[in-house]
């Protein structure tokens, strides 16, 4: 049996635990639709004369399309409509352009060739779904097998088969310059040459499957006023519309997406592949159609969590601090870049873990293969690398012999310190869950471990400052290929270097569009910053720190301290929530160094991506 | 065979929100004409609660009882955008939007009580139960019915009130990989204890001590249902789950329910759960999302018992009984850690 | 294709529809019958949301020919409720915070009425027995059990 507490005492005085509802274990509003059995999903909407479609899939890893014959399918009973990559109108996307983020990389359809097992080449449009999947079985595709690659590191080689050609190199390119996203902060290499103990090894995570007991589906059906309406479970409904828009090429106008109720998602249900198909079969049937992904499609074709491989070199003191740490990671995204690309850019900002460390490296691959693309789950981005820190953590601890979760709280990140992507940390509570759990588990823990705080010891000396970095530009877009790159990990010889302190500013909130909009300060719930007048500018160190070792002065370095004082009752009316700064600024500052003729002004914000149309 | 305990320990913490920002959500909120407030959205409800947390956040900002709130999620005709359900962003993004649209509805509702009351709007409070008084004299007081209906059929005005709330997209660098992931994290740690059989390799989770910050814990109960189910999952992550059982290879993969493997209702672990609340500062009410997270520390937690039990360190997911018994037959037998300390 | 008649008994009502040869169940009562409380999980027999109670016994509507219920009596989550008062079970659901997308609940309450209508005081384990065909993948089954015994207790007339 299991139980709950919840500990009130702890950030006690952050909180005002006086509000009225917040905090209340009011029933679900949703609840008694469920255990009525009348909670409307999307397929407990009833259509006359309802359609089914099925999707002809690739038997192969890779493979030439030569050619489609759908004549016998056509002639099967109840079929109305055989579809094929020239029905539909612009067969090209990447999820993310619609936050022009990389190149449209996928087909809805395949046309020249199959990328991996189970992708679509056709799709049947039938009266009823078994006559839909009679039909499929029909449809006769001349394949050329083709060599595939499986493996991350296979794919980089240089004789690799090409598996995307828009990702010739097999590798996402970030930033328009490089196979991989960096990570440089301090230098690692000359720390490993202090440590006194260097830990290494290797991480696999497994591709995993979301496996919501709905599977994803969606009705499509022509409306009343020359629109579609597509009931459907995405977890993203304008992302999904706007990717139907996009891919069937029909103004969003006359798209009406209804959903809201999902029978569980956990990131499975991003990939808006099911609308865009159902709404086509709409379109070209002028009937109601579904299109609904059976439970082999689910764990087979649709998109999983996809699998990492993670090498982390730790160089470590003989009392625990952990002063380097360099990760090599690769991304299996499969055959289409979908969320991949982006979850490395949100790994990269986890990294190194919730520690403060001065040296930190980080390169990270998103490696194109012939297998099902991956996508989000549950943890996106972060479950795998956290699984290869937390055993690293306790490899560490087993070498410097010391007690695992004291090493954790010794190394753990606190108020102020500054983290690896260069913004200083707040409301942290590494710590204080430490100390809970190894309390509720009555694991023992020196008293000075118990003693510690998230909110002090942070940002003092080197902790709160960015050292000066060491710099490279290896693993170039396409030198791999050309076998010009050695090895994946990040570099040991240095070419650059990024001076102390250098950093532009941290974004916050959105300026609030109308002073009405304002929650007035003494109902925010919170007792943090609120009545501040200052603008939330970064940290004090805007000038660069002196060199690394030399401590500087004990700067308060996180941007708004908790004031222990709640705030004035009613200050104004129209006092934003967070105070944001007066006018949004500039973001970036293209002259500072290290931004390399990044953010040119109207360019993309990635330059690696180009919007479309 | 013998049975050989073991213990681990993991501890992460985990951004909110969409790496990098750029992901507006909005809200609409309006009033009926006898004070009831319909909140709508485009967010999705995929059972972590979104209708419910909204409408406990929109009746708080409010000020009216959460009785008299309802959300209406999901109709693209009706409900202003939102970038979606992912990425721990439905509490903070979506809550902060229903914030400002409460808000201003509430602006709009006091304005029109202090009309009636002949009072400044500024000398009024609601007291959550469905009226609305003057401070320091709860007799001078109108309902929220009778101020809507008075809005609406007397004084002409709406009280209903629009929100939107976004971190205005940045980028990474490529050189140093500067950025802004996220503005807040929640953080979690914990232990799980485990038994291991080293002649059949097979692991059994018997407990999980667990520590969570949640920033706050807007309704606990939503909160408890993320945290234990998010921990069933990571022992299902750790021990079972895989689409691809000989990764990187293709083959044996699973079609079906019978061979993709998850816990079932007899293994079910005791959790012992323990929620800290430390405010965010830019989130609702201070609180983050407890979805994503709860699952991360329990795979870490399982390879490090699996390790403490039998000595055997499982760097590939999932643990299988084959992995743990390769490793135990590797390294001539079980080697246990004996208890942490 | 020749159609075949099926008339059975759903949640008290005498329901008599054509169906297609080889028909299954939850297809015939979702779309035939309109009775949509009955949810499709996977099709294959293996995640239980499509359980039904076909004279009081659990079957699973995905892999039950239509055509084998003539004459028989069908319940689903759509007939749980006398009216409009709940069943202790969906009671105890909803105040037990047993349910997160709710796409499991119903095939979860049916095994468990066929539990109870047996079992009156089922032990811990009956109910993991009774339950162990239905998979939930948002709550870790621990409130869907916990659930389930405080619906017994209640209908016993027991505290809980």
């Amino acid at each position: 049996m299991s139980s709950v507490e919840f500990r009130k005492d702890l950030f006690a005085d952050e909180r005002d635990d006086n509000l009225k509802e917040i905090g209340k274990p009011t029933i679900r509003q949703d609840i008694l639709g469920h255990v009525t059995g009348r909670t409307p999903f999307y397929d407990d909407h009833q259509f006359d004369g309802l359609l089914h479609m099925r999707a002809v899939r690739s038997p192969h890893h890779h493979a030439q399309i030569r050619g489609i014959d759908t004549s016998a399918a056509e002639r099967m009973p109840g079929v109305r409509r055989v579809l094929t990559a020239k029905d539909v109108p612009n067969n090209l996307n990447t999820l993310l352009s619609l936050i022009n983020f990389g190149r449209d990389d996928e087909p809805l359809c395949a046309h020249d060739k199959v990328r991996f097992m189970g992708e679509t080449v056709a799709w049947v449009i039938a009266d009823t779904e078994r006559q839909a999947r009679d039909a499929v079985a029909a449809v006769r595709v001349d394949y050329n097998v083709l060599p595939h690659v499986l493996d991350v590191e296979e794919a980089l080689q240089p004789n690799a088969p090409v598996v995307n050609e828009v990702y010739p190199n097999n590798t996402f390119d970030y930033n328009g310059k490089y196979d991989h996203q960096k990570l440089r902060f301090g230098d690692v290499n000359k720390a490993f040459a202090e440590a006194d103990h260097i830990v290494e090894a290797e991480y696999q995570m497994s591709p995993i499957e979301q496996a919501p007991i709905e599977t994803c589906g969606a009705i499509a059906a022509p409306e009343t006023n020359d629109r579609f309406v597509c009931y459907t479970n995405t977890q993203a409904l304008f992302f999904s519309l706007g990717t139907t828009s996009k891919l069937l090429d029909i103004a969003s106008s006359r798209l009406h997406f209804i959903g809201g109720t999902a029978g569980g998602g956990f990131g499975g249900k991003v990939d808006s592949i099911v609308e865009p198909t159902a709404v086509l079969g709409a379109m070209l049937t002028g009937r109601p159609v579904r299109f609904a992904w059976d439970r082999e499609e689910e764990m087979q074709v649709g998109a999983p969590r996809g699998g990492e491989r993670w090498r982390i070199k730790d160089g470590v003191m003989n009392d625990g601090r952990i002063i380097a740490r360099e990760f090599t990671g690769f991304f299996d995204s499969g055959a289409y870049v979908r969320l991949s690309s982006y979850a490395i850019v949100k790994c990269t900002g986890h990294i190194p873990g919730p520690y403060t460390i001065p040296n930190v490296a980080s390169n990270i691959y998103c490696v194109v293969t012939n297998r099902t693309p991956a996508t989000a789950m549950r943890g996106f981005g972060i479950t795998a690398a956290d699984f290869a820190i937390e055993c690293h953590m306790d490899r560490v601890a087993e070498t410097v012999g010391m007690n695992p979760i004291e090493l954790r709280i010794l190394n753990a990140y606190r108020d102020g310190d500054m983290k690896a992507h260069r913004r200083p940390a707040k409301n942290t509570a590494l710590i204080e869950c430490c100390q809970v759990a190894a309390g509720k588990a009555a694991w023992p823990i020196s008293a000075d471990a118990a003693a510690q705080s998230s909110k002090v010891g942070g940002g003092v000396g080197e902790r709160g400052v960015i050292p000066a970095s060491v710099t490279d530009e290896d693993g170039k877009i396409g030198d791999r290929r050309a076998g010009r790159s050695e090895g994946t990990s990040p570099s040991r010889r240095g070419t650059g270097k990024v001076a102390a302190g250098t950093r532009v500013e941290a974004k916050t909130e959105a300026h609030m569009q109308d002073p009405d909009m304002a929650l007035e300060a003494d109902r925010i719930g919170h007792r943090m910053g609120s009545a501040s007048t200052a603008p939330p500018a970064p940290a004090p160190a805007a000038t660069p720190a002196p060199p690394a070792p030399a401590p500087v002065a004990a700067t308060p370095s996180h941007p708004q301290p908790t004031a222990p004082v709640p705030p004035a009752p009613q200050v104004q009316p129209s006092a934003p929530v967070p105070t944001p700064p007066p006018a949004a600024p500039e973001p970036y500052q293209p002259e500072q160094p290290f931004q390399r003729g990044l953010n040119r002004p109207g360019t993309s914000r990635f330059t690696s991506g180009f919007r479309r149309r | 065979m013998t049975i050989h305990k073991g213990r681990g320990f993991a501890c992460i913490n985990y951004p909110i929100g969409m790496n990098l920002g750029g992901d507006p959500s909005q809200a609409l909120v309006h009033s009926t004409p006898d004070g009831k407030f319909m909140v709508a959205l485009s967010s999705i409800d995929l059972g972590q609660g979104m209708k419910s947390v909204t409408r406990q956040i929109a009746s708080e900002t409010l000020g009216v009882p959460v009785e008299d709130v309802y959300v209406d999620t999901a109709d693209s005709d009706t409900g202003p955008h939102c970038m979606g359900s992912f990425a721990s962003r439905g509490t903070h993004r979506v809550g902060n939007a229903v914030i400002r649209a409460a808000a201003e509805a509430r602006k709009q509702m006091l304005d029109a009580a202090a009309e009636e009351l002949e009072v400044n709007a500024t000398d009024l409070e609601t007291d959550g139960a469905g009226s609305i008084h003057v401070k320091g004299a709860p007799s001078r007081s109108i309902t929220v019915a009778d101020t809507a209906i008075a809005a609406q059929f007397k004084q002409g005005r709406t009280l209903s009130g629009r929100g939107i709330f976004l971190i205005p997209p940045s980028d990474v660098d490529g050189e140093t990989g500067e950025m802004t992931p996220v503005t807040c994290f929640a953080h979690a740690a914990l232990v799980v204890d485990l038994e291991v059989d080293d002649e059949t390799g097979e692991v059994e989770v018997k407990e999980i001590n667990s520590a969570y910050e949640v920033g706050r814990a807007l309704n606990p109960k939503l909160v408890e249902q993320q945290l234990i189910g998010g921990a069933w999952m990571g022992v299902s992550h750790a021990l079972y789950e895989t689409t691809e059982p000989t990764y990187p290879e293709r083959d044996h993969r699973p079609v079906d329910f019978n061979t993709y493997l998850m816990p079932g209702p007899a293994e079910v672990v005791p959790h012992n759960l323990a929620i800290l609340e430390r405010p965010a500062e830019d989130a609702p009410y201070g609180g983050k999302g407890p979805g994503e997270m709860c699952a991360n520390p329990v795979l870490p937690a399982v390879a490090n018992a699996v390790y403490n039990a039998v000595g055997v360190r499982c760097d590939r997911l999932p643990i299988t009984p084959e992995k743990v018994l390769r490793g135990i037959r590797e390294n001539g037998g079980a080697r246990p850690q004996g208890t942490p300390s | 294709m020749a159609k075949t008649p099926v008339t059975f008994t759903l949640n008290d009502m005498e329901t008599a529809l054509f169906v297609d040869p080889g028909a299954n169940l939850n297809d015939v009562l979702r779309r035939g019958a309109g009775d949509l409380t009955t949810k499709n999980g996977c099709g294959q027999g293996t995640c239980g949301a499509c359980t039904v109670l076909i004279d009081g016994v659990p079957h699973l509507s995905c892999l039950t020919l239509a055509e084998s219920t003539e004459g028989r009596r069908i319940d689903t989550t759509g007939g749980l409720a006398g009216g409009p008062e709940l069943h202790p079970l969906q009671t105890a659901f909803m105040e037990g915070f047993a349910a997160q997308c709710g796409f499991c609940t119903a095939g979860m309450l049916m095994a468990a009425k066929a539990l109870l209508d047996k079992t009156p005081n089922p032990t811990r384990e009956d109910v993991v027995e009774a339950i162990s065909g239905n998979l939930c993948r948002c709550t870790g089954y621990e409130p869907i059990i916990d659930a389930i015994l405080t619906a017994a207790a209640r209908m016993q007339g027991r505290a809980v």
